[in-house]
Parts: structure tokens; C-alpha cells; sequence
């Protein structure tokens, strides 16, 4: 994945001293226009992150430095709103979502990359069509189907269906199955292995990063969704998620711009430590969903 | 293949029929449905007070976040295949702001802007630009909105960016040799080789545009200033409507107003115009040869 390796080649190498300043000049407004744009990117986060150490009284001001860096910020939002359970609620969703999208996305992304019949690319349409699918649409049928089943209020509603697959994921494994080599798939099915061993023994091990970026993929959606758990737990406070206790947390305190930067900070916290430890299959991950 | 199926029939095909039959209805979740015919349809198309001003803002918001997004992942994905020292440095921090969990995103940036000590207020207070009210303001509030949506825009940076340099250098080499300027070269080489990736960023713009919901039901609560529960519907759209989105709304009249059936009206129209860029997405693939793989 070396990203940056044959960007820009050198045309020539023998070049006049003029053409020489051009590029010099050239590189320089390059790296200019980059640190500017990196700036963008990271302004936002230092601003919030400084606030969140400030005093409830300078955080009211335009002060942009803490005058004094208050730490206790950061226990204090824990008095204020429950967030340790809202961590559980969101970690439970996330991961219970994440296994059971493995354990059902996995056999359908094999069936629709690797195993020949009829109606497959239809069927793969329709995974793009799912996945294209705005939540909304079929909201109202799926509250109703899940009130019957007394379920509304809690998370399940929206855990439960990933463990009979889930679009997004389907169509990310499948993207990465292809790219395997058929010919072992052959070679094993010639040595008498079934489908099923195939899949386990020869497909699973050779996905996996295909698989991480996935579950990957499907632990941030879940972790950062909003929609579902506002509509399956938005009356039941104890159920809610980390986004829902944070959309509600300035309601209860809301000219506390500090500790409100505080529970920011915290509740991004936890993505972007996955995202260091697992920035290679993030990139690959995304690389897999651009359709070409 | 049966759990999908299973999962499938009763996720997505129950579902879509239900909404379907539930649009010809009006149903309050307590009491059977009962049968209006279109009555629901020439509702929203006539007399719904709101639901045109939805309708506008979701398509506003679908339009700058779409050139917005693209533009800017496509500019900063263009910096990023050229420059070669630190370039991971450089691509982690353009994509970092992309993993932010919408609603502590809107948090952030209700702070950034917020009128009277905002930083982004402060920066433009040195050029002479001064009391904008952006998250309090009718006018600017989707602006705030739509610069939050390119703050976000790393994932479509990376697909671009492997986009970019999957473009074979001998091309740019051989342009070059003919004395194409960088223009001609981005216009006749780069442009149409990376055209159909291009395609796919528009359309899952589009699409995020019009599933827009979070980013604006947080950003109107939390500027309105109302100590109201987030969702609890009396800020929506805070200030003015001006950030009512069609979804917000459609949530709203289902499940604050308990107007189900009528909610279902608005979620067959929010899936035909989806299933219109879907359908896109699907011919492009067709032609690409994405789906004959083997």
C-alpha cells in the first residue's frame, strides 16, 4: 500500500537552472497548500480540545489558551451524565453488530463472489440497492414490527439484523473475495474439500484483511450512529447510546462549553485510538467501497 | 444462502411493502390502519406547511454537499498524490476528521461558529468580517452545515486519491513529452480516468445529502439554546426551518406526531428519488464490467 511511491516522477533529469526554480517554486506552493488544508482538518479538533481544559468561566470568553488546565474537567462530565453506561450501551451495540455481521456476511459475500448460479448478479444489484437504502425510508414498518415484538426501547432492534446480514458488509467482503486467486479455489475443491471447508480453510484466511476492514467499517457505523438508537431508545434513557447522551448532554448543562468540549473529546476518543492501531484496514476498507 | 434470505424478506422486502401499503393509510400505532387511498400524497403535495420548506433544504444540502465534497476531497486528494515527503503524515490528518462521530462533530462546530466567541468568528474578525451568526442565522446556518460535511470528507479523499494514482504515469509522460500544460493534462488524462470513481463519490454524496438528519437535528438543538431533550422535536429546524430536513421532518410526523401512515407517504417519495441515483450507480457498474468479474 505504498501510497505516495510513483506519484510525480521526474520527467527529465537533465533541466535547466530555470526550470529548476519553476519546480522549486512549484514545490514550494504545494507543500504550502497542504499544510494549510492539514491545518483545516486539525484546527477544529485543537480548538475543542483546548476548550475542554478551560474553566467554566474562560470558556464563555475568547480566550483560545487555557489559563490553567483544568484536568478534573474530564471526571467532572462523568458526574454530570452517566456516560460510562452510555459507553456499554454503544459498546454492547457495536460489537454484538460486528460478530454477528461476520458470522452472516461472510458465507453471502462467498456466494455472490465466488460460487456460480443463476440470479447472482441480480442478487448482487440488490445488496447495492440495500445499501443505498436510506435508513428512513423503512423506519415506520420496522418500529411498528419491533414494538409487536415488545423490543422498542432497548438496542436489539438494531443488532438483531445484522446477524442476518448486512448490505454494506456484504458488498465490501465481496469486493475483497474477488480479488483471490481462483485457482485455488479449484485446487482445493479438487482435493474433494466442500464448500463449506473451502470457505473456512482457504477463503476466511486469505480475507482477513478484507474481513478487519468490515468489521472495522461496521464498529465505526454502529459507534457513530445516531438515527437508530434516537428512534429504538429515545424515550428510555437508561438504553442510550454514548451519540444520544451526548446530543442530550448540553440540554442539562448548556452554557458549559467546557465540559461539553470534555464529553466531545471523550466520546471521539475511542475512534480515533482504533483508527491508529488499525489505520491500514480503514484505508483498505475505503479503497474496497469506491465502485468503479 | 437461507438466513440472508430470511434476513432479507423480512428486513428489506416486508419493509418496503409495508411502507408502501401504510402511504395509503392513516395509522397511529395504537388502532388498525384505516384506508385513505391518496389522501396522504395530495397532503403533502398541497397542503403540508412544511413539508416544501424540507424539501428545499434537503436539496440545498444535497447540492453543497455533493459539489462540496467531491470538490474538496478532490483538491485535497490531488495534494496529497503530489506531495512525497510525510504524505502519511499528511493523509492521516486530512481522514482523521472523517471517524468523528456526527453528533460530537456538530457539537464541535456549534461551538466553532457560535456567534459571540467562536473561534472561526475570531479568525474572520482579523479581515474585518464580523457578527455572523451561522448557526443562529436563517441564511447561514446550512453554509455551517455544509462546511462541517467537508470537514468529514476523508473517505471520499481516499477513494479519489487511490483513484489518482492508479493513473498510469506513462500517460502524464507521454502527455508531457507532446507539451500538454498540467491543465490539459488533469482535463484529457486525469478526468476521464478516474470518471467512473468520480461517479460513485457523487452518487453516495447524494445520497448521504439526502439521509441527512444528525448533523442538523444536534447543530438546531444545541444553537436554539432550548434546554429541551435533543429530538424531542420543539427545536427542529432551528433557526427559522432553515435546517428542517426531509428526513427530520419525516421522523417528526411518525414518531412525535404519531402520523404513521402519512410518514410512510413522505418514505416512498424519499425512496424513489434514492432509488433514482441508485439505479445510476447500478447502470454504471453494468457498463464498468464490475459484476462480470471472472
Amino acid at each position: 500500500m505504498a501510497i505516495a511511491t510513483h506519484a510525480g516522477a521526474p520527467l527529465t533529469r537533465t533541466k535547466s537552472s530555470q526550470a529548476k526554480r519553476r519546480d522549486f517554486l512549484a514545490w514550494i506552493a504545494l507543500h504550502a497548500v497542504a499544510i494549510a488544508m492539514a491545518i483545516g482538518f486539525l484546527a477544529p479538533l485543537v480548538f475543542v480540545l483546548l476548550t475542554a481544559f478551560m474553566t467554566d468561566q474562560q470558556a464563555l470568553t475568547k480566550d483560545l489558551w487555557p489559563q490553567t488546565w483544568q484536568w478534573q474537567n474530564f471526571g467532572a462530565v462523568f458526574e454530570k451524565a452517566p456516560l460510562l453506561r452510555y459507553f456499554g450501551q454503544s459498546l454492547t451495540y457495536s460489537v454484538l453488530s460486528t460478530v454477528g455481521m461476520l458470522i452472516s456476511s461472510v458465507p453471502i459475500a462467498y456466494g455472490l463472489a465466488r460460487l456460480k448460479w443463476k440470479g447472482r448478479t441480480w442478487a448482487f444489484y440488490l445488496v447495492i440497492v440495500a445499501m443505498m437504502l436510506p435508513p428512513q425510508v423503512i423506519a415506520v414498518p420496522m418500529y411498528v414490527l419491533w414494538a409487536k415484538a415488545g423490543l422498542t426501547g432497548t438496542l436489539w432492534p438494531l443488532i438483531i439484523p445484522n446477524f442476518f446480514g448486512d448490505a454494506f458488509s456484504i458488498f465490501l467482503i465481496r469486493q475483497f473475495l474477488i480479488s483471490i486467486p481462483q485457482s485455488y479455489i479449484d485446487a482445493a475443491r479438487i482435493d474433494g474439500a466442500s464448500e463449506l471447508g473451502i470457505l473456512w480453510r482457504i477463503v476466511i484466511p486469505m480475507a482477513k484483511p478484507g474481513l478487519a476492514a468490515a468489521a472495522l467499517f461496521m464498529f465505526l457505523r454502529t459507534w457513530n450512529d445516531y438515527f437508530g438508537p434516537l428512534l429504538y431508545t429515545g424515550e428510555s434513557p437508561a438504553n442510550w447510546t454514548l451519540s444520544v447522551g451526548l446530543a442530550s448532554f448540553r440540554s442539562v448543562h448548556q452554557v458549559q462549553w467546557n465540559l461539553t468540549m470534555a464529553a466531545t473529546v471523550l466520546v471521539m476518543l475511542p475512534v480515533i485510538i482504533l483508527f491508529f492501531f488499525a489505520q491500514k484496514s480503514f484505508i483498505e476498507g475505503i479503497k474496497l467501497s469506491g465502485v468503479k | 444462502m437461507s438466513p440472508w434470505i430470511i434476513g432479507f424478506g423480512v428486513f428489506f422486502v416486508y419493509p418496503l411493502l409495508a411502507t408502501v401499503f401504510l402511504s395509503f393509510t392513516s395509522y397511529d400505532l395504537i388502532s388498525d390502519p384505516i384506508w385513505v387511498g391518496v389522501k396522504n400524497y395530495v397532503f403533502m403535495f398541497t397542503s403540508d406547511p412544511l413539508v416544501w420548506t424540507a424539501i428545499r433544504n434537503t436539496t440545498y444540502l444535497v447540492v453543497a454537499i455533493t459539489i462540496g465534497r467531491v470538490g474538496y476531497a478532490l483538491a485535497s486528494a490531488m495534494v496529497l498524490s503530489k506531495v512525497r515527503r510525510g504524505s502519511g503524515v499528511f493523509r492521516t490528518l486530512f481522514y482523521l476528521p472523517a471517524l468523528a462521530p456526527p453528533v460530537a462533530a456538530a457539537l464541535a462546530f456549534v461551538f466553532l461558529f457560535n456567534p459571540g466567541t467562536g473561534p472561526v468568528n475570531q479568525v474572520l474578525g482579523w479581515f474585518g468580517i464580523k457578527g455572523l451568526l451561522w448557526f443562529n442565522d436563517p441564511l447561514l446556518a446550512k453554509p455551517a452545515l455544509t462546511v462541517l460535511a467537508l470537514w468529514a470528507s476523508g473517505e471520499i479523499m481516499v477513494i479519489l486519491l487511490a483513484a489518482l494514482l492508479d493513473v498510469p504515469t506513462e500517460y502524464y509522460e507521454a502527455a508531457a513529452l507532446d507539451g500538454a500544460g498540467s491543465f490539459t493534462r488533469f482535463w484529457h488524462i486525469t478526468l476521464p480516468t478516474i470518471a467512473p470513481v468520480l461517479t460513485f463519490a457523487v452518487i453516495n454524496s447524494i445520497i448521504v445529502g439526502l439521509q441527512y438528519f444528525t448533523e442538523a437535528v444536534v447543530a438546531g438543538a444545541v444553537a436554539s439554546g432550548s434546554s429541551d431533550a435533543v429530538g424531542s422535536g420543539t427545536q427542529l429546524g432551528y433557526p427559522d426551518n432553515s435546517t428542517l430536513t426531509f428526513p427530520m421532518w419525516l421522523y417528526q410526523q411518525g414518531f412525535h406526531y404519531y402520523n404513521m401512515g402519512y410518514a410512510s407517504t413522505m418514505a416512498i417519495v424519499l425512496f424513489i428519488v434514492s432509488a433514482i441515483f441508485t439505479v445510476i450507480l447500478v447502470r454504471q457498474l453494468r457498463k464498468s464490467g464490475m459484476t462480470e468479474e471472472d
